[in-house]
């Protein structure tokens, strides 16, 4: 009995909420509108200045004062009448849902796998719809610019998202990679797949250098060292000019090659081979896909180290590392795994970034690319691929967008670049980010084993690491 | 005392164990053995320094003096004071739990017994490379971690809870998972630092029950356990401790008796003074009275503040100098303010037992009118110390630590009371 009064009232209950109240939205509306008369009447309604013959007059503007008075009153109406309810219904619907879920949908279960057939085909269909000139700009500064974000970013992910090793100088491995291939190539003439390993090999042996000292110290204080090793990392660039030229940069790096195929007008470059025409947009494809196939390559690295004892010491070291030495773990050893194998994956990245560009110089590899890198880890959910991807796309993807929006310019005058503004949205987005989901996009983690169902464990448990 | 025997049937010889914390002696010379096989408790009061020794045999603290000898059933020595602390778990195959839980909150209940199978699985992975490739023994081996891991999930009972993670267990199931956690190294001495504190009666059975299997397995296990049920019950060999030194030593029935551990828990027996009616059960409120009370006790049982403060001297002398001395020595120079901390090391001085202390005392010396209100324990009590030593002013009370042996227990009950929990209790845990 009690039973289905308590059925009964409960949609009856939900009706009265979701069923907007005008009424009691017209009294908001109407409060607000004497409260932003009140405010306003003195502040906008009346305005002194000085007429012609320079004496004090009064001018009014009932006008633009009721503007603003209807403004606030329909603000507070719609928000009443409509906003409030919706929200508090979708509120009451997300509690009354039953905690059991279904199966995930195929989508939920595949779309990393969706996700990465449709980055494989983006090029083709940016071509297909801007054509090869058009695509540049697409695939370059959107493209490989985000993988190549997204490619650090999982690499630092071993580091901090899963050692829990908090490393603010994570940009020195990149540029130790940068200037291996570029100093090396131009030195010795070795192509871009000999050296894309060994940048990989010089940036993990650069982690172990750095790792040995640094790694007894913890937190903060390791952060604060690992910031200085990027700094000296830049400096020693700015400063050895016999080796690096300094802030010249070296330049003409040899572009990368397609197993020997050059992407060039030569003869025996790749236009001619395939019978193409010459553009520059092939160079740009290939290099999307070797970025691309370089960041898949960590992402599974990075999946199935977690599933091996090492990937699993490393959590653990970010949730206790006093309980991981009582387990017999070797810390230190653990950590400089972590270490290096983050930074190799930055000596690739860094390979592959001076090969696309033929032209590096210190001033790529300025601390405020590791604090980029380490936002997108933070945002994306320290740990997760899924979400560190997404961050990067949305960080480094949004600021290139805004170089695009240049119908801001019709509303914010000829003299409005939005890029200028870039880092303000940054941050922006950064806190938004952080103040709606505090363990970033995703902040759970998928168990790396289970006995009978893998359960995500909720971010509210894992720790962030101390060091 | 027993005498520390080299026998095979040991797995564990603590001999001459010292841990200092700068003036603070933690565990002074500290002589004990377990035996393979067997439950050897540590018991003590709070701050004796039980967890102290726990962390020199586990490697994380290195003590001051002393040697730690494991025996593993191979016949392999391990030497743990020179190891480090990894290996210990790694290669000694002695594992341990913490006082305060320390679990990988974080991942699953199976997650965190496959990291504590992390060496045998990194072998078995090739560091790492093989398994990455995808060999097979990698595989088996992973498989194999994961029965494992089963099986110490049935016996704590937390099979259904595999999958959740750690951090979302009920405390006395982070209590057995913990357990289980040190179990899946394989070790053959467990060291349990108080896994039955927070435990309601039922668990705290479970428990027995989970630790008994384990011994009956062939895995010796130390102990430190405030709760008494757990330790009468299932220990075969208890070690008192009190202010870093061994005060007891034999089965649960001969250490329930002694005095000393009687005295040491409980003060000298005055329970209508200090009304302590609840006896053994409440005997975590670490008061102590220390050397004298403890060597005094014996033959003083019912007379005890004043017998202990006349006819102490010699047997209170003994273990209380040791201690004293030590930090005595290291600071020579400013005898004044070194050994305040040593003298709360050696005997101090607890609140309750000051106040014990107090009343005999007072009525010892109700004729004098001497004694004051304000100081009514420290003044007559350093009178019996005048005869054998120049008495300081009560200010400089601690510094005599030797001469002031005899009178010790009394001035040191009574006007360092305050002074106790600071230096000793920090540094001890």
């Amino acid at each position: 009995m009690s039973e289905t009064t308590a059925k009964t009232a409960m949609p009856a209950e939900a009706g009265t909420m979701t069923a907007p109240n005008y009424v009691q939205a017209a009294r908001d509306a109407f409060f607000t509108a004497i409260v932003t008369l009140g405010m306003f009447v003195l502040f906008v309604g009346l305005e002194t200045t000085q007429n012609i013959r320079n004496e004090l007059i009064i001018v009014q503007r009932w006008g633009l004062l009721f503007t603003l008075v209807a403004i606030a009153a329909a603000g507070r109406f719609v928000l009443s009448a409509w906003i409030s309810p919706a929200l508090a219904a979708r509120k009451a619907t997300v509690a009354a849902r039953p905690v059991v879920e279904g199966p995930p949908s195929w989508l939920r279960t595949n779309w990393p796998r969706i996700a990465v057939v449709g980055l494989f085909l983006y090029p083709m269909i940016i071509v297909a719809l801007v054509g090869s000139q058009g695509s540049l700009k697409w695939v370059d500064n959107f493209g490989i610019q985000i993988l190549i974000y997204v490619m650090l970013a999982w690499g630092l992910n071993i580091v901090v998202g899963l050692a829990g090793l908090l490393d603010l100088g994570y940009v020195a491995f990149y540029a130790v990679g940068a200037y291996s291939y570029a100093l090396l190539s131009q030195h010795f003439g070795l192509s871009f797949w000999v050296l894309l390993p060994l940048a990989g090999i010089l940036a993990a042996f650069w982690g172990i250098i750095l790792g040995f000292p640094v790694l007894r110290l913890r937190g903060d204080y390791l952060a604060i060292v690992t910031l200085a090793f990027g700094e000296i990392i830049r400096l020693v660039l700015i400063n050895w000019t016999s080796v690096t030229k300094g802030t010249f940069g070296v330049s003409g790096i040899p572009k990368a090659t397609l197993f020997g195929i050059p992407f060039d007008a030569s003869p025996d470059g790749f236009a001619a081979i395939f019978g193409l025409p010459l553009s520059s947009a092939y160079y740009k494809i290939f290099l999307y896909y070797l970025i691309l196939m370089l960041a898949l390559v960590t992402a599974f690295v990075t999946l199935r180290l977690r599933r091996m004892p090492i990937g699993r010491a490393w959590e653990a070291l970010r949730e206790d590392e006093v309980a991981c030495r009582s387990l017999g773990i070797n810390t230190t050893t653990t950590k400089l795994t972590a270490f290096s194998l983050g930074a190799m994956f930055g000596g690739f990245a860094g390979a592959f970034f001076a090969a696309r560009q033929g032209f590096v110089s210190p001033e790529s590899f300025v601390f405020l690319e590791s604090a980029v890198i380490l936002a997108i880890v933070v945002l994306g959910g320290m740990g997760s691929l899924t979400g560190i991807a997404i961050a990067a796309a949305v960080m480094v993807g949004g600021t290139e967008i805004l170089r695009e929006l240049t119908f801001l310019k019709q509303i914010f005058g000829e003299d409005f670049t939005p890029e200028l503004y870039r880092m303000l949205f940054f941050g922006l987005a950064m806190v938004i980010v952080m103040i709606w989901k505090p363990r970033g996009f995703v902040g759970s983690r998928s168990p790396t084993a289970f006995l009978f169902e893998r359960k995500s464990v909720s971010g509210s448990f894992t720790k962030e690491g101390h060091g | 005392m027993k005498t520390v025997t080299t026998t095979e049937s040991h797995i564990l010889e603590v001999e001459h164990l010292s841990m200092r914390f700068g003036g603070l002696v933690a565990v002074n010379d500290l002589n004990f053995s377990a035996k393979r096989g067997e439950i050897t408790a540590l018991i003590g009061p709070n701050g004796a320094g039980k967890t102290t020794v726990f962390n020199c045999i586990t490697g994380f603290y290195k003590p001051t003096t002393g040697m730690i000898t494991v025996r593993r059933l191979d016949g392999r020595e391990f030497l743990l004071e020179r190891m480090a602390d990894f290996t210990i778990t790694a290669d000694a195959k002695v594992a341990r739990t913490f006082q305060n839980i320390r679990l990988f909150a974080g991942m699953t209940v199976l997650e965190n017994l496959l990291v504590a199978q992390h060496n045998k699985l990194m072998l078995a992975s090739g560091y790492t490379v093989l398994g990455l490739l995808g060999f097979s023994g990698y595989r088996k081996a992973s498989a194999q971690s994961i029965d494992l891991a089963r099986h110490w999930l049935e016996r704590a009972q937390l099979v259904e809870r595999a999958d959740d993670p750690a951090g979302d267990l009920p405390y006395g199931a982070q209590r057995r998972l913990e357990i289980a956690r040190a179990m899946c190294t394989e070790p053959e001495l467990l060291c349990l630092d108080e896994p039955a504190a927070g435990l309601n009666p039922r668990e705290s059975a479970a428990l027995n029950d989970l630790l008994l299997g384990i011994k009956k397995e062939g895995t010796s296990i130390m102990l430190i356990e405030h709760d008494m049920s757990v330790v009468m019950q299932i220990s075969d060999h208890v070690v008192v401790l009190d202010y870093g030194v061994k005060i007891s030593d034999g089965s649960p029935l001969e250490v329930r008796n002694d005095p000393k551990v009687i005295a040491a828990y409980l003060g000298v027996d005055d329970e209508a003074e200090i009304d302590v009616p609840q006896v053994l059960s409440d005997v975590l409120k670490v008061e102590k009275i220390a050397g004298a009370t403890i060597a005094g006790s014996p033959k003083v049982k019912k007379p005890a503040a004043k017998a202990a403060a006349m006819t102490a001297p010699a047997k209170p002398a003994a273990p209380a100098k040791v201690a004293a001395k030590a930090p005595a020595k290291a600071t020579p120079e400013k005898p004044a303010s070194k050994p305040a901390p040593s003298k709360p090391a050696s005997k101090p001085a607890a609140a309750k037992p000051a106040a014990k202390a107090e009343a005999p005392v007072k009525a010892k010396a109700a004729g004098k009118p001497a004694a004051s209100a304000a100081k009514p324990a420290s003044k007559p009590a350093s009178a019996p110390a005048a005869k054998t030593a120049s008495v300081k002013p009560p200010a400089k009370k601690p510094a005599p630590a030797k001469a002031a042996a005899p009178a010790k227990s009394k001035p040191a009950a009574s006007r360092p009371a305050t002074a106790k929990p600071a230096p000793s209790k920090g540094g001890r845990k």
